[in-house]
């Protein structure tokens, strides 16, 4: 098990895009990792929303003062897309696991499709999101 | 210095336990995030504006806070899984193993906070 600095080869490993030319289907497998990552650092403001809304109205006040700022709002709105980017990407995920799919023409439907879905969903949550209030 | 790689190294050394375990558990909890991400975006859609008033008869609802702790149970499996991917990737050594503990940390602190202040909440805050 152990090993030792002389048979520790530096060999490249697996995220080796250096010597990839840039395509829409390897953006969109990096967007995936991106807006996952993104979703985990926003899952703090949904305990801290969970939190203020437990603590009383005088905290929650001053959450919601944050969230609704134009930071606060951009942030959120950007969460916003990253949840459904996200979610699309899984489902992707989901038809390629059948093994369905892989054929380059679907791949880029698919890369294209998943952009501007995910940008119009978001757009629409948000107007829903002024339209209710 | 030898020739040997890592393969090599481990094969015939009988098989690693968890198999596919990792997979199928992240794959578990992504089928389950989609309606629940459904039912998050909902939630927020109906609290847009809300008051704190509001928001927390809302949670009081058994069926908000059973799909509130869900959402939270299912999201925070399934990024424990695919943030310790990212970090093997990228990271090696000792890092590796501070991150992977860290972020299993960062996720149990998320779950158990939410999930109290969730049923601070429905059984009256």
């Amino acid at each position: 098990m152990s090993t030792t600095p002389q048979n520790k080869i530096k060999r490249p490993l697996s995220p080796h895009l250096q010597i990839y030319k840039p395509m829409l289907t390897m953006t969109m497998s990096i967007v995936h990792r991106i807006t996952g990552v993104i979703l985990f650092l926003a899952t703090l403001l949904l305990a801290w929303w969970l939190i203020a809304a437990a603590a009383g109205p005088a905290y929650f006040d001053f959450v919601e003062g944050i969230l609704t700022s134009l930071l606060g709002r951009f942030v959120l709105f950007g969460a916003t897309w990253a949840l459904i980017h996200h979610t699309l990407g899984g489902l992707k995920h989901f038809l390629w696991d059948t093994g369905r799919g892989f054929d380059l023409k679907t791949v880029e439907l698919m890369a294209k499709g998943s952009i501007i879905a995910s940008i119009a969903l978001t757009f629409l949550v948000w107007a829903i999101a002024y339209g209710v209030r | 210095m030898t020739m040997r790689t890592p393969l090599n190294k481990v094969r015939h050394h009988g098989s690693a336990k968890s198999g596919t375990d990792h997979f199928w558990q992240q794959r578990l909890t992504a089928i389950a995030n989609v309606p629940l991400t459904l039912f998050l975006i909902w939630f927020f859609l109906s609290l847009s504006g809300a008051s704190h008033g509001e928001v927390v008869s809302s949670i009081k609802q058994p069926f908000v806070a059973f799909g509130l702790i869900a959402t939270i149970i299912s999201y925070v499996w399934h990024m424990r899984l695919g943030i310790q991917v990212v970090i093997e990737d990228y990271a090696h050594g000792n890092a590796k193993i501070i991150f992977v503990i860290g972020n299993i940390m960062f996720c149990a602190l998320i779950a158990l906070v939410s999930i109290f202040a969730i049923l601070k909440i429905s059984f009256g805050a």
